[in-house]
């Protein structure tokens, strides 16, 4: 048996170990607590939960492109065209809520789908793909609603992002935006532990030998743009709840996803992380967003600290490989 | 010796001239049909006013991308730049060799910076420029809510709209840069250098080639061709404006440009006339577009495929290539 | 030897090296005089090209000297040698396709004038160099991507001229050249030693070896056999002296002939861009080794049958029936594996665990067929019987020796039970201990009914392993062997040696 044959290595390496994401949360939410004791209240911390819901839905989807050796830069845009389109479409009459939801979701995983397909099939390195749909998105639906957004979404559709089940005993409240992030993330979790989400990893960590494996290695990659854009679809429908119908709603949002997600331990690249780090990152991120805040650090600084997380974590770990050689 | 063709390397009229003749004809026709004019001074200056902006970028773009690397960082370059410049000079003509020198200085850093963790931290250039971009943007949106500073009038009056005939001197200047870039391509070692180093590292490095030196050199370039791209804008917009860069889509314009002119994304093959050609499309349909009063948003619709296009356009001939 | 030879240009002498504790190469002499072709032969891994590298400055020796136009040398690297006056051309050339000959050939040295490069001098001197080794027609100013590979191939020696080269590597000069290429090489050959070029002469073929050089030297196991004058040997001698290494290892029986089951596989007349007329017959039950030399087109055989690169034109039957190879979903659904020759870039996904890759392949195709905890299981099992040894499944196969690392691959195959399995150099890089354990495994797959064919370059694996023998040469089948062929009747079809048919 080989069980009695294993024999003890020096060291035993679990590169995707998501212990210092989680340590640096846990210092950030001690540093938090000292800054502004009241944030850890749990009605105070579930409702941060909730507004963080939409970055940590857009991380995970992130997750899927990266992780098998690619980017999707087109998310913010495409939660602003969804927000817009939403309200236009909604008009502010109930009736229109879930048939809009649902198409919502379907046009996210299209946009997600021609993504893909672009990438894979006509070869286009997908930052130009992703930068180029983002061009094209915002500048359709400005074109669409003629420079102002029109419409206003209904109150059925804005509960998801503002609302909360109140008076629950001990957690205080439950925002709706909260149950949403726990279903998706369960579904992400499942779905990255699934055969797809395997062969996903195997992907971006070597796609030759997963094409010799027989791995359809375009297919696959074009299902995670569209789990991506499908992920910005149910950001777009918390954002819009929260804050409301403007061209604004999803700017540098990408960036944000891609922070959190490199933050989280995924290499970018592809063929290391897991989904449930990404999503951390981007809670860390928040929480460090919430940090700045509370010490008076002005919020537009937001973009430096982003990109010192990524060129910290890249260089980091190209020293850290290049040195394992 | 077999019968082959030995056509000398000097590349014959790039595709791209072709594809901007096309666009002009039928832009003229079009906008004729429309009840317009093309080609009259009004049009034509402006042109060549956007050409001198995006072509400066994508000058300096050409460079990194023939030695195999990348620069998305260029639109907050060219902001910074503006700001800079703009304050630096506070609306006096005195300040305004200094200032311009300040903002280039400032510029070459961010070049620097850019090539050094390109080549010595090895980071991808994408996600290395990328994440120096948003250094940048959070300097921005930190210290800048809209315009500020003030271009030197002197600067205003000659670079921002002095002009010989239809030409405007910014034109002329992209024409210097250009000619400059051209003769460092092919008359200098370095030149010769970096097309070896983006065609294939190694075997750069096996001939002798300083590889990092060459590369860091190329961003610096890059990163001076934003920094005067922005005190050519400040110089046109009389401020310093924090947005400029980014709101005129400079990243990917010029490297748009730089596809559409033939030069290969991966390095080793292209030039900087071919870049000219690109911009000066991109310039037309523009132009086009304006004269025909196409809505702004659908141009950036426009802008977003062609982008998309013109690299699937040259993924396939190298696929072709790879194929062959 | 009869001559007096002029102080030598290059002498080795004892030149030892080690990689990992595995000797490449011991106590090898060599010289090569002034304008002298001396060619270097011997078996895939005799030591030839770690010789060349010693000599070219890309590895310094552990034990001996290299003296180099009279004085000793370490070079610190191939920049080194090549200003010493050392050049080598590769297989693959260092060229760029997209630059012109000129600036190629000066590329890192451009003449400089004012600062400048001075393009016309730059053309004036390729013409010149070029003149001198009598290409007159190859201009200077075309782009080498526009060239044939023997222009190419010019190209790379004006370069190395260029520097003042005394002394020439050509390793393998014309595996990619064509035959009437092959006459102006032999030309240039020529022209090179009348200017007083020394030429160390790397190559398989004999004939071109006995047409070009004045000395041979026969590298076997890292040792040097002989140095012979080529007036005074044959190609008999000269594979007698290649050939004939001790069987160290153990090699599991062979199969029966009457065990033999029917013909799985036939190939006729398959061809594609590396390989011409490829006929070929595999039977359940049996070990079909392949042999030739490198780029001979084995590699190339074992992909056209998985379809990553499809034969273009003949039938290919499966069971007597025709099947389409033309995508390697395609071959897997047809019941073929191919375990790959570069495990590491084409066979393990490096950083995800034993578990997920051994997984790959089911997980791939034929995800829908069982349920997962039944896959999982029967892929645990399979990786207890070949015998993995890791701190456990969930383990990165990165941290794995070579030859754990290529018995997950075979599980990873024998998950989806293949009938025909395709073996690339499935011992290449392993230890000696799990070499005679994936050895046993693939005898055992045979015996169990797979078709196995199993490419190798290790002589005494292919003659241990086979029960039949094709040896490939330039993208054709060159013969077929049966069981208990030697040493010297594989190396002669590599090598295209005239004998006697031994088939």
């Amino acid at each position: 048996m080989r069980v009695a044959e294993r024999r003890p290595l020096p060291l035993r390496i679990r590169t995707d170990g998501i212990a210092p994401i989680v340590a640096l949360l846990v210092v950030l939410l001690i540093l938090v607590a000292f800054v502004q004791p009241d944030f850890l209240a749990p009605s105070s911390l579930m409702s941060f939960l909730g507004r963080s819901a939409p970055i940590i839905l857009l991380a995970a989807g992130q997750y899927f492109v990266i992780v098998c050796g690619e980017f999707d830069l087109s998310v913010g845009s495409l939660v602003t065209a969804q927000v817009v389109v939403a309200a236009r479409l909604i008009d502010s009459d109930p009736s229109h809520t879930w048939p809009v939801v649902a198409l919502l979701l379907v046009g996210g995983a299209l946009v997600g789908l021609v993504n893909g397909l672009v990438t894979t099939v006509l070869r286009v390195p997908s930052f130009i793909t992703t930068l180029g749909m983002f061009l094209i998105l915002v500048g359709a639906v400005y074109l669409w609603s003629d420079g102002a957004p029109k419409g206003g979404l209904s109150e059925e559709f804005r509960r998801f992002g503002r609302r909360a089940i109140e008076d629950v005993p001990l957690l205080g409240r439950i925002p709706y935006a909260l149950l949403v992030l726990v279903v998706v993330a369960a579904i992400a979790v499942v779905l990255t532990r699934s055969d797809f989400g395997r062969t996903l990893v195997a992907v971006g960590d070597n796609p030759r030998t997963a094409e010799l494996s027989g791995v359809r290695v375009a297919r696959t990659k074009t299902i995670a743009f569209m789990l991506s854009g499908l992920a910005a679809a149910v950001a777009a429908i918390l954002l819009g709840g929260y804050s409301g119908v403007s061209f604004q709603a999803g700017v540098g949002l990408e960036f944000g996803a891609i922070t959190a997600v490199v933050l989280g331990g995924v290499a970018l690249g592809g063929g290391r992380g897991s989904v449930v780090g990404a999503m951390l990152g981007a809670l860390t991120l928040e929480t460090l967003f919430a940090l700045m805040n509370f010490t008076g650090v002005s919020g537009a600084l937001r973009s430096t600290v982003q990109g010192v997380i990524i060129l910290l974590a890249v260089a980091v770990s190209s020293l850290r490989s290049s040195s394992s050689r | 010796m077999t019968a082959l063709s030995l056509r000398p390397a000097r590349h014959a009229v790039p595709g791209v001239f072709v594809a901007l003749a096309l666009t002009l004809v039928i832009g003229w026709l079009v906008v004729m049909l429309d009840g317009g004019q093309l080609f009259n001074q009004s049009t034509t200056v402006s042109l060549l006013h956007v050409a001198a902006g995006l072509g400066l970028v994508a000058v300096g773009q050409t460079l990194v991308i023939l030695g195999g690397s990348l620069d998305l960082s260029v639109a907050y370059v060219i902001s910074l730049s503006t700001l800079v410049a703009a304050e630096a000079m506070n609306g006096s003509d005195g300040a305004l060799l200094p200032a311009i020198g300040l903002a280039l200085a400032v510029s070459a850093a961010i070049g620097l910076l850019n090539g050094v963790l390109v080549t010595k931290l090895r980071i991808n250039a994408f996600i290395a420029t990328l994440g120096v971009g948003l250094l940048l943007k959070g300097y921005l949106d930190n210290g800048y809510d809209g315009p500020a500073g003030e271009s030197a009038p002197a600067l205003v009056r000659t670079l921002g709209y002095q002009r010989i005939g239809p030409v405007p001197v910014s034109f002329l200047l992209l024409l210097a840069v250009t000619a400059a870039a051209w003769f460092a391509l092919s008359r200098t070692r370095f030149g010769h250098h970096l097309v070896a180093v983006g065609g294939d590292p190694e075997v750069a490095r096996l001939s002798g080639v300083r590889n990092d030196r060459v590369l860091i050199t190329a961003h610096v370039l890059c990163s001076l061709c934003a920094g005067l791209a922005g005190v050519y804008l400040a110089s046109r917009l009389g401020s310093g404006a924090p947005r400029v860069g980014t709101e005129g889509l400079y990243d990917l314009e010029s490297i748009a440009a730089v596809v559409l002119g033939g030069t290969a994304l991966a390095g080793g093959r292209g030039g900087v006339l071919g870049t000219v050609g690109g911009v000066l499309l991109l310039a037309s349909i523009d132009a086009v577009f304006n004269q025909l009063e196409v809505d702004a948003f659908f141009k950036q619709v426009i802008r977003g495929v062609i982008i998309i296009a013109a690299v699937a356009v040259y993924a396939r001939r190298a696929m072709r290539k790879a194929g062959s | 030897m009869a001559d007096p030879q002029p102080a030598p240009l290059l002498a080795l002498r004892g030149i030892g090296k080690s990689f990992l504790g595995v000797r490449v190469l011991d106590g090898v002499d060599l010289d090569v005089a002034p304008g002298e072709v001396h060619a270097v032969v011997g078996e895939n891994g005799a030591g030839k090209s770690t010789l060349m590298k010693i000599v070219s400055g890309g590895y310094s020796p552990d034990e001996g000297t290299v003296e180099f136009a009279g004085q000793p040398r370490v070079f610190h690297g191939p920049r080194d040698a090549q200003r010493a006056g050392v050049g080598i051309i590769h297989q693959e050339f260092n060229l760029l396709p997209e630059r012109t000959v000129a600036e190629n050939v000066y590329l890192g040295h451009e003449p400089v004038r004012r600062g400048l490069v001075d393009r016309r001098e730059m053309l004036d001197r390729t013409r010149r160099l070029l003149a001198s080794i009598g290409e007159t027609a190859l201009p200077a100013d075309s782009r080498v991507g526009q060239l044939g590979v023997a222009q190419q191939q010019v190209v790379e020696i004006a370069k190395a001229l260029a520097l003042d080269a005394r002394l020439l590597i050509m390793d393998e000069p014309t595996a990619a050249l064509a035959d009437q290429e092959v006459e102006l090489l032999y030309g240039l050959v020529r022209r090179l030693q009348e200017r007083g070029i020394g030429l160390l002469y790397v190559s398989h073929r004999l004939t071109e070896v006995f047409d070009l050089s004045s000395r041979i030297t026969v590298l076997k196991d890292g040792r040097r056999v002989t140095t012979v004058d080529t007036a005074r040997t044959n190609t008999d001698e000269l594979v007698r002296h290649m050939v004939g290494r001790e069987l160290s290892n153990y090699y599991p029986q062979r199969a029966d002939p009457a065990d033999r089951g029917p013909v799985r596989l036939t190939v006729r007349g398959g061809g594609n861009r590396k390989l011409r007329g490829v006929d070929l017959e595999l039977r359940a039950g049996e070990v079909l080794g392949v042999g030739g030399l490198q780029g001979s087109g084995r590699s190339a055989l074992a992909r056209a049958l998985f379809g990553v690169a499809p034969f273009t034109t003949g039938d290919v039957e499966l069971d007597g029936e025709p099947v389409r190879l033309r995508s390697p979903r395609a071959a897997m659904r047809a019941g073929i594996a191919y375990v790959t020759e570069d495990r590491k870039g084409e066979g393990i996904v490096a950083r995800q665990s034993v578990l997920d890759n051994a997984l790959l392949a089911s997980r791939a195709v034929f995800a829908a067929r069982s349920g997962r905890a039944a896959r999982t299981a029967r892929v645990r099992e399979l990786l207890d019987a070949v015998e993995v040894r890791a701190a456990g499944d969930d383990q990165e196969i990165r941290f794995l020796s070579g030859g754990n690392q290529q018995k997950v691959v075979l599980a990873r195959w024998l998950a989806l039970t293949p009938r025909i399995l395709l073996f690339d150099e499935p011992t290449r890089g392993i230890d000696v201990g799990a070499k005679s354990a994936i050895h046993d495994l693939v005898r055992r797959l045979a015996t169990d009914g797979a078709a196995v064919l199993m490419i190798s370059s290790e002589l005494p694996e292919l003659l241990g392993m086979s029960d039949r023998i094709v040896v490939l040469r330039d993208g054709r089948i060159a013969g077929e062997l049966p069981a208990g062929a030697t040493e010297e009747d594989v190396v002669a079809l590599a090598v295209g040696a005239v004998r006697e048919a031994a088939a």
